[in-house]
């Protein structure tokens, strides 16, 4: 925690120093988003609708952080400093970290459906399991009306995930060649301990400072824990972040490998986690 | 009105004048378009360059071992030129340009080539990777205007075909080299970018009264009213300030 803290003061100062001239977004009115009232979610053989119920579910849940507008300045916002409390989202600039479709793409409903239930790991949005599925519908469709881009867009198509195949200690070693390869490590280390030589100066899109994922202190991934979230979460990136998309430069034979290489990281309990004891697994080496 | 009937006479001789030439199937910049040239300047003295330390990935070092690499910001020449200036026509409203070429911007050494790309709205452009090291390709738009996107180019990676929907000056970054900062300047019609020396000539400028808008980063943006006469060329002079 300590030098956790001093990390996040150079941090700072990097972010401050390096900051690129920030355009300040356009703020929508009252109007412009009472117009995408008609705002549907599609989950499944359940529509989402902004009606009485996702109004009133919003205001009573959510309206602190993401405020009245959706554009994340609920009263709460205030006491939330990045990076160990990222700022809520604001929701009128349609960009989200957690999709199953390519960088640049809309997240499906289903994407915004899971979220809504998972909550987001290591930030103040809570998980809302407690709902019924209709409504979380609701409150997608509630949360896509404050953005002009549901309109005007289609979400991205889902990336193809093949079937998982069996972890092997040739996968795993595969797995950290792919790490190497592509260079994780230039943020979250060779590690995996979220201390590359990049990762004290990273900072959001909106100029915030931010940190990689630390794989080895055992907090979720945001977007999903199981091992096809992580595939996911690497070829399709966190839109927003620093974390870009490998889509392009990953087979999705290698991902797998991938995935499994980054088990071995992580603190529960795994079947490649347990093949590595059994293995010489060197970290990768930054400079050959 | 008499000057209003004048250049009907002249729109309407462009419009014939064109679709001969698309008739002929020829070039239509080879009927009535002019251009328009000058040079950008720079009022008092080249603002100095802090060179850039990029300990943090020894192989950026090693690149600029005999080359020391400086921030871009203001790029003067020996004349007071300034490059990386883009020039295009302010409220353009002519036809969308047929672009035909599809312009690269470079990760090389740790650095964007060019520091500066004007695109025109949906020219696709290319960027690629000359580097042994790996980057990560991240514009900053304004969400509300044009879609960004963060994409990986580790060595050896296959370029990433891009086109910017609306006009907008778009910062770009490296996360992981947080010294790389680039621009895409997206506007709307025929543009030009100053060189190394402070010229530059927008090509494909169909007749007529224009408003010229020099930008420079960070902010900087100057106009100039300018008149093409058919198949002529016009010219407009820019003095900039550094902040
Ligand atoms: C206590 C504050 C808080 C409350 C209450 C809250 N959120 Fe959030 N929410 C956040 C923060 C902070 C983030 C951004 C986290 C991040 O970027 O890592 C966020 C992000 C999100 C995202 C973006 C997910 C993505 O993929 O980028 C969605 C969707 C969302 N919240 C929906 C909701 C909904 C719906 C409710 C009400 C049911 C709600 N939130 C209530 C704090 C909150
Ligand atoms: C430019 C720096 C950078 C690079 C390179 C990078 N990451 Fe990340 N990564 C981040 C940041 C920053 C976050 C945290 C995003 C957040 O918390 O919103 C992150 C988060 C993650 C997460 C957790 C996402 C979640 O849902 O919480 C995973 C998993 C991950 N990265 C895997 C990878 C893998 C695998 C690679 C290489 C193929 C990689 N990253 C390359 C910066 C990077």
């Amino acid at each position: 925690m300590r030098t956790g803290l001093r990390k996040w003061s150079l941090l700072l100062g990097a972010a401050a120093f390096f900051a690129l001239p920030l355009t300040s977004w356009a703020q929508l009115s009252t109007a412009d988003i009472a117009s995408r009232d008609n705002m549907e979610a599609h989950i499944g053989n359940l529509t989402g609708h902004v009606n009485a119920r996702s109004t009133y579910d919003y205001k009573r849940y959510c309206v602190s952080c993401h405020g009245d507008l959706g554009d994340g300045n609920g009263e709460v916002a205030q006491w939330l400093d990045p990076p160990m409390w990222p700022k809520p989202r604001d929701f009128q600039m349609g960009v989200f970290k957690c999709r199953s479709t390519l960088t640049g793409s809309l997240p499906t409903d289903e994407d915004l459906f899971d979220t809504i239930a998972r909550g987001l790991d290591r930030s103040a949005m809570p998980q809302w399991s407690q709902f019924t599925k209709q409504q979380r519908a609701d409150l997608v469709a509630y949360v896509k009306h404050f953005s002009p881009r549901f309109v005007t867009e289609k979400p991205g198509t889902p990336i193809t995930i093949p079937p998982e195949p069996e972890v092997t200690p040739e996968r795993i070693k595969a797995g950290r060649e792919v790490f190497a390869r592509v260079q994780c490590w230039k943020c979250h280390g060779v590690q995996g301990m979220a201390n590359g030589p990049s990762a004290s100066t990273l900072t959001d899109d909106l100029g915030r400072p931010i940190a990689p994922f630390n794989f080895t202190e055992g907090s979720r991934p945001k977007c999903g824990d199981t091992d096809r979230d992580i595939y996911k979460i690497f070829m399709t990136g966190l839109d927003g972040t620093p974390m870009p998309s490998f889509a392009d430069n990953i087979k999705p034979d290698e991902a797998w490998d991938l995935v499994f290489y980054l088990r071995t990281f992580m603190q529960g309990a795994s079947k490649a986690k347990e093949l590595a004891k059994t293995m010489d697994l060197k970290p990768v080496n930054p400079n050959p | 009105m008499t000057r209003r009937y004048h250049f009907g006479a002249v729109l309407s001789a462009i419009v014939l004048l064109c679709c001969g030439a698309l008739i002929l199937g020829q070039k239509v910049n080879a009927a009535g378009e002019g251009s328009i040239t000058g040079t950008v300047k720079l009022d008092g003295p080249a603002p100095h360059m802090r060179g850039i330390d990029m300990s943090k990935d020894p192989y950026c070092v090693k690149q600029h071992a005999s080359n020391p690499a400086h921030l871009e910001t203001w790029v003067v020449g020996s004349g007071g030129g300034v490059a990386d200036t883009v020039l295009y026509l302010d409220g353009w409203s002519g036809a969308a340009q047929t672009e035909t070429s599809v312009p690269v911007f470079d990760q090389k050494d740790c650095m964007y080539t060019p520091h500066v790309l004007a695109l025109d709205t949906n020219q696709e452009f290319k960027v690629v990777t000359s580097d042994q090291t790996a980057h990560n390709i991240h514009p900053l738009p304004n969400p509300m205007i044009n879609v960004g996107w963060n994409q990986s180019q580790p060595p050896g990676a296959p370029p990433v075909t891009k086109a910017w929907k609306n006009p907008e000056v778009i910062p770009v970054q490296c996360n992981i080299h947080p010294w790389m900062h680039g621009w895409f300047v997206v506007v709307k019609g025929p543009y030009a970018v100053s060189d190394d020396s402070g010229h530059y000539t927008i090509n494909n400028v169909p007749p007529g009264s224009y408003t010229v808008k020099a930008w420079h980063e960070p902010d900087e943006a100057q106009t100039q009213k300018v008149t093409v006469a058919a198949g002529g060329s016009a010219t407009a002079d820019f003095t900039l300030k550094a902040k």
